[in-house]
């Protein structure tokens, strides 16, 4: 038999292939699969759940307009960036993002705890006119997402979810469509319903529009949510330290 | 021991000496003594003549 | 192809067409709807195209004993055309950036859309095409023989132009994953997994058929490079759909898993696609444009084994600081930085390659173009691994000075090489004496480097002025600049920016021409391209 060496392998195509693909595994294998089933990887947070169905069809807007290519969603533990947006980012806190939106670049501020900073009427005006409330601002302006939410597939959106891990309860996806509606009416029947499904939930008109239920109302409400969700009176840094 | 413990100390220590080692070698085999007329025809492949149409 | 084969393949696509069209009947939304249109179109034309080439009678283009060049010809073309479309869209989004009005605040205009039309336009269209091409000569001429498995090599070329049609017009009406440099939906994914699969395929079965005992170490970094995409596309892809007659999915990763493989992915997107793929062209187009040898040939087979496996595990030194374990972190940063050596071995190894015949550079400006390539890579993979150290990447992360990196490595050492390659392919493949004109390669060599050096260093600066305002303080311990006042200070550095960009994009319409006029000449086209070969050579 020939012996073996490292002619063989310049001389065998397959063998090239094979051999190539099991060094370029091992970094992969080793880096990725202990983020699996490691405790240690996510932190113990209490407030963490799902989104809401209008703050995930908000999520899907924000990635569709590629809001995560200048707007990052992960603050660094630096004195100026805790100051400048707040606590800095957990990994529990982008647990049900698929994929994750931290973003690599900052054209805009960073959005992680944006929730609540300013008001929804702020947002409307700001996304239809970036430059009408920020005058030094180089955002493009999104005038056209006072167009109607697209509502009817919404259950199937948490049913795709919910396969790749985000726990929906069967509750939850039978009154998606109704809850979906409901958060942006905080005079309709279900809008109680809404709080009860999804704890700190904000039900309120976010768009300034009660005729029709639009984009604006789901961006808006994402964006009234991120970062508000954590409860950090209870968040224990030392226990979690990885 | 937390596997998780277990796999970083494996990693630091004999993986790391692992991948030296495999390393080293690959380096001192492509510069054996002996290699070099090998090389350097594989290094011509390119350089030499195109054949023509008929012989290939 | 005989016939009978032939009409096998046609009634293949019209089936695809048929099964396209009862898709977009049952389409969920508006992107689905027009990507199987799309699709319907596309397969229609491939069914109609290979039925009329049925013919029951033995001609053939070109005698079967020959390289099979004409899909080599196509992708010179396809190159060409979407660097041009690539270099335009980032253009364009680079003056919006410093004139905001012109994102004329349509869906379809705006730079959140833009943005991965651009990218995508220039890696996988402009880069794509160029490593396709460039592979199946190199293949060819390296083992001596003919293409292998040549209607799947077509397969190949075509099917790349639909992943690109259908990516594009996907970006433009909103429809993205959201990842970078991996955006496109499901099955647009699925489509490109199965071209890359065939790709896979004929290159493998032309080396296997080869004639000359040795891989050339070319086909080593290509191999490499196509096996290494294949993985990291499949695994990073993996999604369920919302529905299986709509453009969305959920991505099977969240947060911090998602994001280690994203950067996993993204990282050696550019370690594989854009450094792999092209030094695979480095050490084929050097020596023959120099026409000498690789100055060491174990130096390629160590920058080989090296590259592979040192670069797989960069990925994490995009996530520094970030909510990924420290210890992943730290992993990314060290591979990052043993990086240098061998990036900076397989440099020295292309440059060194020139040694004996630096006078060339002042006459053939090819070469010249080829060994600034080269040079360029020896700076990127310089500074790249000076970003992944934490404490300079805590300032460098999340500004212009990334971009500056990117685009000192994207123009600077794909697109030249690339450039390279194509000034050398032309003439030979079109059997042409030289190209048209060699002023014109010296114009754009001149205006691609000088749009690259404005290019780099204004978003050098603009980065570092940026990282330095987020983290000023006052005396009394107060952040001094709010975000908006940062923003005001980019302003002029986008503008130069977008000047930079300007002078590449002139370059790549120069190229364009002489390539245009090559092709056009009028003499003999019938002439043997193995007589012209020596030319330049």
């Amino acid at each position: 038999m020939k012996k073996f060496s490292h002619k063989t392998i310049e001389k065998n195509s397959g063998l090239l292939l094979v051999l190539s693909l099991i060094v370029v595994s091992i970094g992969g294998i080793i880096e990725i699969a202990p983020l699996f089933y490691l405790e240690n990887t996510i932190e113990k947070v209490k407030g963490m759940r799902p989104y809401s169905p209008l703050e995930l069809m908000g999520a899907n807007i924000y990635k569709r307009e590629g809001c995560t290519l200048c707007h990052s969603q992960m603050i660094r533990p630096f004195r100026d960036e805790v100051e400048r947006y707040g606590h800095y980012s957990l990994a529990a806190e982008s647990m049900y993002d698929h994929p994750f939106v931290w973003g690599s670049k900052r054209t805009g501020p960073d959005l992680a705890r944006v929730g609540g900073r300013y008001s929804d009427e702020w947002h409307r005006e700001h996304l239809k006119a970036p430059r009408s409330l920020v005058p030094e601002s180089i955002m493009p302006g999104y005038p056209f997402l006072m167009e109607p939410l697209k509502v009817y597939d919404i259950k199937a959106h948490l049913k795709a979810l919910r396969i790749v891990g985000v726990p929906y309860s069967d509750e939850q996806i039978e009154n998606a469509e109704v809850d979906l509606k409901s958060q942006s009416d905080p005079d309709s029947d279900g809008a109680e319903d809404v709080i009860s499904r999804y704890p700190k939930a904000l039900v309120r008109n976010f768009d300034g529009d009660l005729s029709t239920l639009s984009e604006m109302d789901a961006l808006i409400a994402y964006l009234q949510v991120l970062g508000t969700l954590v409860d950090f009176s209870t968040y224990d840094a030392k226990a979690n330290l990885r | 021991m937390e596997l998780y413990t277990l796999m970083r100390q494996f990693a630091d220590s004999w993986g790391l000496l692992y991948m030296m080692g495999i390393f080293i070698f690959v380096v001192l085999y492509t510069f054996r003594p002996g290699s070099k007329t090998y090389y350097d025809h594989a290094a011509s492949i390119p350089l030499e003549e195109d054949p023509k149409n008929d012989e290939l | 192809m005989d016939p009978i084969s032939t009409l096998i393949y046609g009634g293949l696509a019209f089936v695809a067409a048929l099964c396209s069209m009862y898709a977009a009947s049952q389409a969920q939304d508006t992107v689905f709807y027009v990507h199987m249109l799309i699709l319907t179109l596309a397969f229609g034309l491939a069914a109609l195209a290979l039925v009329r080439q049925c013919s029951f009678q033995t001609v053939t283009n070109e005698p079967s004993s020959s390289y099979s060049d004409s899909i080599i010809r196509y992708g010179v073309i396809a190159t060409m055309m979407w660097g041009i479309v690539g270099f335009s869209v980032g253009l364009l989004i680079a003056l919006q950036l410093a004139f905001p009005s012109l994102n004329l605040d349509l869906p379809w205009t705006n730079f959140g859309r833009l943005r991965p039309l651009h990218t995508s336009a220039v890696v996988f269209a402009f880069g794509g095409n160029a490593l396709i091409a460039t592979s199946f000569y190199v293949a060819q001429r390296t083992c001596r023989v003919r293409l292998a498995l040549e209607p799947l090599a077509w397969f190949v070329f075509w099917g790349y132009q639909l992943f690109i049609v259908l990516a594009a017009t996907g970006y433009v009406m909103g429809s993205t994953q959201s990842k970078e440099y991996a955006e496109p939906e499901w099955y647009v994914d699925l489509w490109l997994t199965i071209v890359w699969v065939a790709y896979l395929l004929v290159f493998l079965v032309t080396l296997i058929r080869r004639k000359e005992p040795h891989i050339y170490v070319a086909n080593w970094f290509y191999l490499g490079f196509i096996i290494t995409i294949a993985m990291l596309h499949v695994v990073n892809g993996l999604a369920i759909p919302v529905s299986w007659f709509g453009s969305e999915s959920y991505s099977a990763f969240s947060g911090v898993q998602s994001a280690l493989i994203q950067w996993w992915y993204g990282h050696n997107a550019v370690g594989f696609f854009l450094t792999a793929g092209f030094l695979g062209m480095m050490y084929y187009f050097v020596p023959k444009q120099a026409n000498r040898p690789v100055y060491s040939y174990r130096l390629s087979i160590i920058h080989f084994w090296a590259v592979i496996f040192l670069y797989i595990w960069a990925g994490p030194h995009h996530l520094h600081y970030t909510a990924l374990p420290d210890w992943a972190q730290t992993l990314g940063m060290v591979f990052s930085i043993m990086l240098w050596m061998p990036s900076w071995g397989g440099m020295i190894n292309g440059l060194m390659s020139i040694s004996g015949a630096w006078d060339k550079l002042r006459t053939d400006p090819i070469l010249r173009m080829l060994v600034a390539a080269i040079a360029f890579y020896g700076m990127a993979t310089f500074e790249g691994p000076l970003m992944s150290i934490k404490a300079v990447n805590g300032l460098s992360h999340y500004t212009d000075w990334t971009i500056g990196h990117v685009h000192s490595g994207a123009l600077g050492w794909n697109a030249l090489i690339s450039f390279g390659a194509l000034y050398f392919l032309t003439p030979r493949l079109w059997g042409r004496e030289a190209m048209y004109s060699s002023k014109l390669i010296n114009w754009h060599f001149w205006l691609a480097m000088l749009g690259i050096v404005i290019y780099a260093s204004s978003m050098w600066v603009s980065g570092i002025t940026q990282g330095l305002m987020w983290r000023e303080y006052n005396d009394q311990g107060f952040l001094v600049y709010s975000f908006a006042e940062t923003v005001i200070v980019m302003h002029p550095f986008y503008v130069m920016r977008a000047v930079g960009g300007l002078m590449f994009l002139l370059g790549g319409f120069l190229m364009a021409y002489n390539i245009w006029r090559t092709i056009r000449d009028e003499r003999a086209y019938d002439q043997p391209v193995s007589q012209v070969i020596t030319v330049g050579a």
